[in-house]
Formats: C-alpha cells, structure tokens, sequence
C-alpha cells in the first residue's frame, strides 16, 4: 500500500515516479488534440503543411532573389530556408500552444489531480507531431533538388533533442508566468513575430559578422537551426561550434529554469486558475 | 481497531484577499490617486519579482478557508461531509485529491485516491462517446487496460449503446451526465472522494447512482462524500463530518449530525427562556419558557417530516379573573402565516399557578422546510394580548427520503402535506 504525505512546501519526493505513472494521461491529451485539430478543420494534415510552405516560398522570394542573400556553395535557397524552417515552427508552434494549454484545461486543473507538468508537455508533443509532418516535404524537396545526404544526418536525433530542449525550457517558464499574469499572453505572439527574423530562418548565419557571432548564439535557436542545416544540408553550412556551445548552456539554464519555475508554482495553479 | 486510511491533522488553508479601502475616503484628490497608485504598483513589482501572489486593492487580508482541521477516516468508512455553503467542504475535498497545498497541518494518506468533483471532467464536446469514455477515465487515472475491461459495464450503465460513436456535442444533457457518471462509477481506488455528483439528471438516474454509491461502499472501499442532500447522506454515510466557517464543527453519526446542520440555518432557536428578560408579559401572565422537541420527547433543532414533534410552552398566571390561553403562530420561510394553534379553554382553570401546555405536532403534516412560531399568551374574553413574540421559537423539518413511498425525489411544494386517504378501483 502506498502511503501518501500532504504537507504544505514539501517537495514531493516521487514527483517523476508519478509523472511516470500518468504517461498515459500525457498520450490521452496529446492523442485528443490531434484528433480535435483534424476533425474540427475541413483540411486537416494539409493545415500542418500550408504554412510552412508558404512561408518558405516567401522567404525564398524576399531573401534569395530581392535581398539577394548568398547561400553557401550554391545549396539551392528553398532548401536553406526550409531546413531552418522546421525547427522554428516546432519551437514557435509549441511556445504559444504551451502557454495557454493550463488556461484551456482549466476545467481539469481545478478538478483532478495530475502532475501539470503533463499539461504543457502534451502540447508539445502535438507541436512535435505536426514537425514530424512537415519533415515528409523536406524529404520531398531533396529529392526534387537531387541533394545527397553527408554522414551528418546521423547526428540529426541529437538536434532534435536539443529542439525539444530548447523549446521546452522556455514553454514551460512562459506557461507557468502565464497562469499567474495574464499579460504573458499577448507577449508570446510578439516574441515569435520577432524571433522569426532574428533567428537565422530566412537566411544563413554565416552572414553574421565573425566578431558578433558568439553574441548571436545566445539565441539558442541559433544553434538548433545550423545543426538541423549542417545535418541536412552537408558540410558547406558549416557549424559554428562555439556559437553552438553557448546555444547549448543557454538551453540547459532554460530547461533548468523553466522546470524550477513550474515546479515552484505548479502547486498554486488550481488556486490561480 | 485498523489503521485510519486517512489521517488529517491541524489542517489549514489560506487564501489572500485583497479589500479596496480608498471607497471609504470622502473624497480624493489627484495627489492621493498618484501616490496610492505608485504606492501599489511598487508592491505589485515587488511581489512579482518574489513570486508571490499579486492582489487587487490596497488592504491584504489572510482568509482561512479550513482552519484546525483534525479526523480520521478508517478503512471501508462512508464518511459524508456536511456543511453550509463556504463552510469549506470543497476546499477540504480539493486538499484531499491534492488539487491545491495546504497551508498548514498534514495529510497521511494509505492508497489511491480517486476524486470525482465534478462529472464529466475533461469531456470534449467534439470527441465521440467511445473517445470520451477513454479520456475522462485516463483523466480520473485508469489505465486504458483496466478501461477496455469495463468498457462494455460502463455503456451498459450509461444506457448510450447506440450512440457510442456520435460527438457528444450531440448528446443530449441527460445522456452526457449519464455517460461521465458511468465512466466515475467504475473507477476502482482504494479511497473515492465525491462531490455533489448527485445533484444531476432525472430522479430514475439519480436513485441509480445512489444504488451503485451504495456497492462502492459495501465492496469495503473508503468514501468520502459531499452533497447537500441530506437524504443521500443519511442512507450513504456511516458518519458524517460537520463543517463550519472553516473547522470542524461536529463528528457522529449522519443522524445528529444533519439536525445540527438544518438547525445552523439562520438562528434556528427550539428552546428559550424568557424568565427574568422582564419583558415576557403584564401584570396578568408571563411566558416562562418555551421549546420544541422530537417525536421521543428529546430537545432538538429540527424535526422528521414523518415522525412531527412536541412544543412545551411554560407560563405563569399572576391574577385571577381572567383565561389566559398559550396560543402558536406558525409562519413559514416567506413569512406567510401557516396556522395558529391554542389549547383548549376546557382544559384551562384561570388559578394562580405555573402551568406547561404540550402541543403534539402531527407527523406527515408540516412539510419539509423552515418555520417560524410567534408565542403568545392571550385572554379571549376581554380580548387582552398579555405577551407575543413574533419570533419566537425557529425550527426545520426535513425529510428522510428513505421514508418516502413514492419513487419521486424531487421537493414536494406546499406548507402542509397531510396524508388523506385515497383508493383506486379498476371500474373499466
């Protein structure tokens, strides 16, 4: 028999055994908003596909051909743009989902208990199926450009990982301030608006000036995206590896970060709510 | 004696509230405005770079939601928790199920903890029902093993065989209550803590769910139960927790207990004494005491619809000459005068002496709610009011549902609900 202790202020000691236990409430919520998303549209999967297209296509449009923007060793612009693409969808696609998904599951908050770290994580894992989606065109414009792939694919799962880090970390910091200051809200919009065009998506940082290049890693997508080009796109985008190291423990301080501050206020949510 | 499964000690719970204290000025000036603003956003920045909770208003007030909390529940116990509104039962249950921390104090609890505050929790309106019954029993924490093996107990006891793949948006209400208490009521922990569920759909479903309550606790499983039906809590629950204002006001058995609370309605008062108020009649006749007891005789603070009641009425008469006669304004919550019942002049001698009338009020008579009885000694003939007091005795009478001999289980309206004697014969 498990004896549980309910004390105010106590770090509960089986906190990741019960996160554990719950996997499958995590399955449950990520499965039903799937299969919400696509029942409820007309297009369904297509939706997932449309706008990184688009975007793409315009970015390819305003960056390769107006601005002129080089690429490195001639890789075809649409390839570039596209590989930068997918990691910032998955990570601006799962911070706006994240931050709201505890206010649209309100309802469950003040009514059941579950580590509400499931909540956010679900989002996520949605987010992460619809980058799954998109990857399929990546394939597709590969094959279309004719491009090989380098032994570095291999290293691909690595930065896939370090995506999800670099998106969790954040998404969890904003969901939780999020339940607390309602302002957080209409911030988020902002911040991927922006983030957009300062990360390297339409463009290769290896425009970047020498000297400024360490600044702009501290931007961790920096480095999430020229990993995903290195891995996909061959050795000519070649990593920057300190800008990546600093991308690195600015994700790992996020991730700390973001947790610390779940955790701290997890156990207010359902008073906030 | 086993193990209590739950064990609750000293428990609090607070809440911030913020009280606004400017409304109070006569009137401001700009000056004051400024700086009561700056003043706030300074602590309003202070509290959100130390985390804390940010409130609205200028004064911060501490609230105790529970305060001093202290039970046991043994194993297999049907504790029902009853309480007035904001009498903190809900928060209690919330603490329970771990939705929210406790403030203070400790909870020691021995198995799994299933809460069911509210049916249908997470059901989404564009899933169908199969879809809905996995979800809401993933969200109440069954596995989707221990789902698959009810799945076909659980429709046959939300009676939506034939609607199993529609939306439930198109349900309608009755069979969308039906479905979430069905998935609730296999759930299958050690210890279930409800809340109000019975306060949903039609009398049938109602007595249905009350049935299956009834097998959750004989198969020996812990049951903590909220409602404000006090009828539920009388044929659920082995014993019952009174709350009030945040504590625990009384533990015992369902019965006391439920008088206790009706009785806490407003200033429910069976027994007064009016010796030595010095305003309890005139030179003639004074009203000594006055009290209301149950059918047994004993004191109490409400009475069983079925069983009525006795009023004593003790007065003094000071001068002779006159008849003196106790007479009993009855009037109900909305203040409309019930009845007024007197005793028998023939049994009245008009001597010097203290005297106690006893007045038997029939039981299947008042029906179930609150009333008010104005005491009044009077003398007919010259017609002389001696003493009246409007409000003078407060008291409920409810109704244990169990006693009931229809199958309906709704409030019957009316003030009186006597018993007549009715037939029916086959005459076609």
């Amino acid at each position: 028999m498990n004896l549980l202790v309910i004390e105010p202020g106590r770090a509960e000691k089986n906190y990741w055994r019960d996160l554990w236990h719950y996997r499958e409430l995590f399955q449950v919520l990520a499965w039903r908003d799937l299969s919400v998303r696509y029942k409820q549209t007309v297009i369904g999967v297509l939706w997932a596909l449309i706008r990184p297209v688009l975007t793409m296509v315009v970015f390819t449009i305003i960056f390769g051909k107006l601005a002129k923007m080089p690429s490195p060793l001639g890789t075809p612009y649409p390839l570039l743009v596209f590989a930068g693409m997918l990691p910032w969808q998955f990570f601006s696609t799962a911070l706006g989902d994240a931050s709201n998904s505890l206010i649209g599951n309100a309802n469950l908050i003040s009514k059941v208990y579950f580590p509400r770290l499931i909540v956010p994580l679900a989002t996520i894992a949605v987010a992460f199926v619809d980058f799954l989606i998109c990857f399929s065109i990546m394939i597709l414009l590969m094959v279309w450009y004719q491009f090989s792939l380098g032994w570095q694919v291999l290293l691909l799962p690595g930065f896939l990982a370090l995506a999800l880090g670099a998106c969790i970390g954040p998404a969890l910091w904003i969901t939780a301030l999020n339940v607390k200051y309602r302002d957080f809200r209409y911030i988020i919009p902002f911040l991927t608006q922006f983030g957009l065009y300062v990360s390297p998506v339409g463009f290769s940082s290896s425009i970047v000036p020498e000297q400024w290049r360490l600044l702009y890693s501290i931007n961790p997508m920096v480095g999430v995206i020229d990993g995903f080009r290195w891995c996909l796109l061959g050795g000519d985008c070649a990593i920057y590896w300190p800008g990546f190291a600093c991308s690195l423990v600015v994700t790992v301080f996020f991730l700390w970060l973001g947790i610390r501050q779940f955790r701290k206020m997890e156990k207010s949510f359902a008073d906030l709510i | 004696m086993p193990d209590p499964v739950i064990k609750v000690e000293n428990l609090g719970k607070r809440y911030h509230v913020g009280h606004q204290t400017s409304s109070q000025e006569r009137y401001t000036a700009l000056r004051d405005v400024l700086a009561r603003n700056a003043k706030e956003f300074v602590r309003k920045t202070k509290d959100i770079i130390q985390g804390k909770q940010v409130i609205q208003g200028d004064e911060i007030e501490d609230f105790w939601a529970l305060k001093n909390v202290t039970f046991e529940v043994n194993p297999g116990e049907v504790i029902g928790i009853i309480g007035r509104n904001g009498a903190g039962k809900s928060t209690l249950l919330k603490v329970l199920s771990r939705i929210t921390e406790p403030s203070e104090g400790r909870i020691t609890i021995q198995g799994r903890v299933a809460s069911l505050l509210e049916v249908g929790t997470g059901f989404h309106p564009e899933l169908t029902g199969r879809e809905n019954i996995f979800l809401n029993g993933a969200i109440l924490g069954m596995s989707r093993a221990e789902i698959r093996k009810k799945f076909d107990e659980i429709v046959a006891f939300a009676e939506v065989e034939k609607f199993l793949d529609t939306p439930v948006k198109r349900y309608s209400s009755g069979m969308y209550v039906r479905l979430a208490f069905a998935v609730a009521a296999h759930l299958e922990p050690e210890i279930l803590v409800v809340d109000e569920v019975l306060a949903v759909g039609d009398a049938a479903f109602q007595k249905k769910c009350l049935g299956k309550m009834k097998d959750v606790a004989g198969h020996g499983r812990t049951v903590l139960f909220v409602s404000h039906n006090m009828s539920a809590v009388q044929s659920l629950c082995e014993s019952a927790i009174f709350l009030n204002n945040g504590s625990v006001e009384a533990l015992g058995k369902p019965e006391e207990l439920i008088n206790r609370y009706l009785g806490s309605f407003e200033t429910a008062q069976t027994a007064k004494d009016y010796r030595g108020t010095g305003a309890n009649g005139d030179s003639i006749a004074v009203l000594l005491e006055a009290s209301l007891l149950d059918h047994r005789g004993e004191t109490t603070l409400a009475l069983d619809f079925y069983e009525g009641g006795i009023l004593e009425v003790t007065y003094q008469i000071l001068k002779r000459g006159y008849l003196p006669v106790p007479n009993i304004h009855f009037f109900n919550q909305k203040g409309d005068y019930v009845m007024v019942i007197g005793e028998d002049k023939r049994n009245l001698s008009g001597e010097e002496g203290i005297y106690k009338s006893t007045i038997k009020i029939p039981g299947h008579f008042l029906n179930a709610g609150q009333y008010t009885l104005g005491l009044a000694i009077s003398t007919i003939e010259p017609e002389i009011i001696h003493f009246y007091d409007r409000e003078g005795l407060v008291f409920n009478v409810f109704e244990n549902m169990e006693k009931r001999d229809s199958d309906y289980r709704n409030e019957i309206p009316g003030v009186v609900r006597p018993k007549f004697h009715s037939k029916t014969i086959r005459v076609c």
